[in-house]
């Protein structure tokens, strides 16, 4: 079954994060991972949901049902800026602290914590660079892992040349 | 300024929805409700149980256009309410909810009679409210009534804390509608609309296939003049009877599971299905993947979810059913009708030869399908017909001629048994100069016959037919044919109760019929009753099963007629 990233702009009303998972839920959509926050207007949030489903029409269909789902983007992964954000908590004894950090400055990652046992990084960026880098640091044993969930917004494909690359 | 309660700011914006009916049931958190209702002109009637309250105002809903209203309390009330909710999701119908929480400082802590309303209810009704500030109460109403109204019409629940009820506020008109995420379809796009008609003109045999989406746009006028102005040939599914009048030469009947032979077969034949207020249900398609293979599909509905939901149609429609067929006829505008000799003197030799039948015996036991038409003979295709879910119902749908809209009411997609006494004291209350007859089996019957105490109590005589063959017969049917005849759970008995005297002890007249020549005289005397509920018990054939069928899952290809086709 294939991912599909739906940016969804709701209004900032009690319970309509239930209601989408509820939805979802109840019309057997898989929810891969979900992040909520509010926008530059007060009165909407915005959701990005990574949804695994064989096609996303009815999806978005249903989810326009609800009345407090204002606007619904299918967000193309080819042409879309996803980040997420990654805490991640390896054992590193003192000696391996230094392989690890040379790790995490291959992939810009940041150390928040150390301790005599382990360190914790924070990284962020794509999923994939995300996944790499777990896999990389997978071998030294991983201690506790949390992730954001994915946020993503379109390119501005109408002013491209004045975009930044990144 | 002066200051107004909660409550008496619901009652007030009731009255500003020009409500005149709510049916209901009071109770500890809905109580401060109950009190300026008092001094409404709003008429109350109180229910025996909740789901009875929402069954009637369903049934009002359906008989009337207009949005039902029902009002109860907390917990178990708001819970019993969840059936009716759910039945108006699924057949769309506008309904009102109103339901009493506990005060906003208990919500959250297992409080007497609490439950989380909201949440429960929440894939049960097209929206719902937790009002926590009097103050909201103008907007939220409005708000209610006009999402339960528009679009594709549905049930809408406001869930009111006693202390929100109990709070003091100052009125206020409800402030314009702000419902960003809220903007129904209703106009067609001209595009498909010039698509549609020109598949029509290609097609050779194309069939109009039309549903409750029709009823509730009032667009049976449009279909009617599109139908004949184009000569396509009508199937009506069971939320659409009455859409085109039954005796018309070009009306079909219904499709489906238990429709029709001619149908079931020109849909499957057609080279063109033109589906309006439809939604490609599974008991009208049988299997999706070969269901009217040969046909393109036009599909028109004001709700986007539907179109595409089971089948791709080649031109999708989306908009309310009544604009979509004035397009499609202003349009067509000019043009003859095709004569389509071919097509229509198949459909016809259908019909002729493969007629809906059953046989009743002079000194058999009485056929369900005979009750259906003496009713239908003594009453009149005005009245209005009610029917629970069941053998009863495809009986009532097959062999009642409707001739108008709204005249055939019934729980259609989620099949609700019990649905018919409380929905037929909601139809007459909305429609009270209106002959109100609702059909039931013994099953449905025994699942909801307390609101009949509320017809007598309020003065709704409603009547109502008893299918009594003394079993879930459905349930049966579907065991004889595909369970081996092991019938299991089924039996009801014929012994008890005494419906004649369950009527007399509810406040009813109770009318038995034993043979068939004792239906025509009992079905008269009930109609000669107009002061009191009627409950009419036919005695029914045990052993009769409905057909046509097409086997659930089935092909339509593979509609099996009568008992002797059966493999």
């Amino acid at each position: 079954m294939s991912q599909h990233i739906l940016s969804v702009l709701v209004e900032n009303k009690p319970s309509v994060l239930a209601r989408i998972s509820s939805l979802l839920a109840r019309r057997g959509f898989n929810i891969h991972s979900m992040a909520v926050g509010p926008t530059a207007d007060e009165g909407m949030s915005r959701m990005t949901i990574v949804v695994d489903a064989p096609e996303m029409e009815q999806v978005k269909k249903q989810l326009h049902k609800l009345v407090n789902v204002v606007r619904i983007t299918e967000l193309d992964p080819q042409t879309s800026l996803e980040r997420e954000i990654m805490l991640i908590r390896v054992s590193a004894a003192p000696g391996k602290r230094g392989e690890l950090l040379e790790i995490g400055t291959i992939f810009k990652a940041t150390v928040i914590d150390v301790s005599t046992a382990s360190m914790c990084f924070q990284v962020i960026g794509e999923p994939r660079k995300i996944n790499d880098f777990v896999e990389l640091v997978r071998p030294y044993g991983i201690v506790e892992l949390v992730k954001s969930g994915r946020i993503a917004m379109g390119r501005d494909t109408k002013t491209r040349k004045l975009r930044a690359i990144g | 300024m002066s200051t107004m309660s909660g409550a008496r700011a619901l009652i007030t914006a009731l009255e500003h929805e020009g409500v005149e009916v709510v049916f209901g049931v009071p109770g500890g958190a809905i109580l401060p409700a109950y009190d300026p209702i008092l001094d409404s002109p709003i008429r109350h009637i109180l229910a025996r149980h909740e789901q009875g309250a929402g069954h009637m105002a369903e049934g009002y809903a359906w008989a009337t256009g207009r949005v039902g209203v029902a009002m109860v309390t907390s917990g178990p009330a708001a819970t019993n309410l969840v059936t009716p909710l759910a039945d108006a999701l699924v057949d769309s119908v506008p309904m009102v909810a109103i339901t009493g929480q506990v005060a906003t400082h208990a919500v959250g802590n297992d409080a007497f009679q609490e439950a989380y309303t909201t949440g429960i209810t929440m894939p049960a009704t097209k929206h719902n409210y937790y009002v926590t500030d009097p103050r909201e109460i103008p907007d939220v109403v409005r708000e209610a009534f006009h999402i339960a109204a528009t679009g594709r019409p549905g049930p809408v629940l406001i869930d009111l804390p006693k202390d929100v009820l109990n709070g003091e506020m100052v009125w206020h008109k409800p402030a314009k509608l702000s419902l960003p995420g809220y903007r129904p379809t209703v106009d067609a796009h001209p595009r498909p609309i010039k698509d549609a008609i020109k598949l029509v003109e290609a097609s050779e045999r194309p069939v109009l296939y039309v549903g409750g989406g029709i009823i509730k746009a009032y667009a049976h006028r449009e279909l009617l003049r599109f139908a004949e102005a184009t000569r396509i040939p009508v199937v009506t599914t069971l939320m659409g009877r009455g859409a085109i009048p039954d005796d018309h030469p070009l009306a079909l009947g219904m499709p489906g599971m238990h429709g029709n032979y001619t149908a079931v077969t020109a849909m499957q034949q057609a080279d063109l299905l033109i589906a309006i207020g439809v939604r490609f249900d599974d008991r009208v398609t049988g299997n999706p993947a070969t269901f009217a293979p040969g046909a393109r599909i036009i599909h028109a509905d004001v709700d986007p979810a539907e179109i595409g939901k089971v089948r791709v149609p080649d031109v999708p429609i989306v908009g309310d059913a009544r604009k979509v067929l004035e397009e499609l006829l202003s349009k067509w505008d000019g043009r003859d009708a095709p004569e389509r000799r071919e097509w229509l003197d198949t459909v016809a030799a259908w019909q002729r030869d493969y007629p809906l039948r059953y046989n009743q015996h002079p000194d058999g036991p009485i056929k369900p399908q005979y009750v259906v038409e003496e009713l239908n003979r003594l009453a009149g295709s005005d009245t209005i017909l009610v029917s629970g879910v069941g053998q009863h119902q495809m009986w009532a749908s097959q062999y009642w001629k409707f001739t108008e809209p709204r005249k055939w009411i019934n729980s259609g997609g989620l099949g609700t048994m019990g649905f018919a006494v409380p929905a037929a004291i909601g139809a007459k209350v909305g429609r009270p100069d209106e002959q109100v007859y609702a059909i039931d089996g013994d099953g449905c019957f025994q699942m909801t016959p307390q609101e009949l105490i509320t017809a007598s109590a309020e003065g709704i005589p409603i009547k109502v037919a008893v299918f009594n063959n003394g079993a879930h017969g459905m349930v049966k049917q579907w065991q004889n044919l595909f369970y081996g005849g092991r019938l299991s759970a089924v039996d009801l008995g014929k012994d008890f109760p005494d419906y004649v005297k369950l009527a007399d002890a509810m406040g009813c007249v109770g009318l038995r019929a034993d043979t068939p020549e004792e239906v025509g005289p009992a079905i008269e005397k009930s109609l000669a009753i107009d002061d009191r509920p009627v409950v009419v018990q036919f005695v029914t054939d045990s052993e009769e099963m409905v057909f046509p069928m097409v086997p659930a899952g089935g092909s339509n290809d593979d509609i099996i007629l009568s008992r002797e086709d059966l493999p």
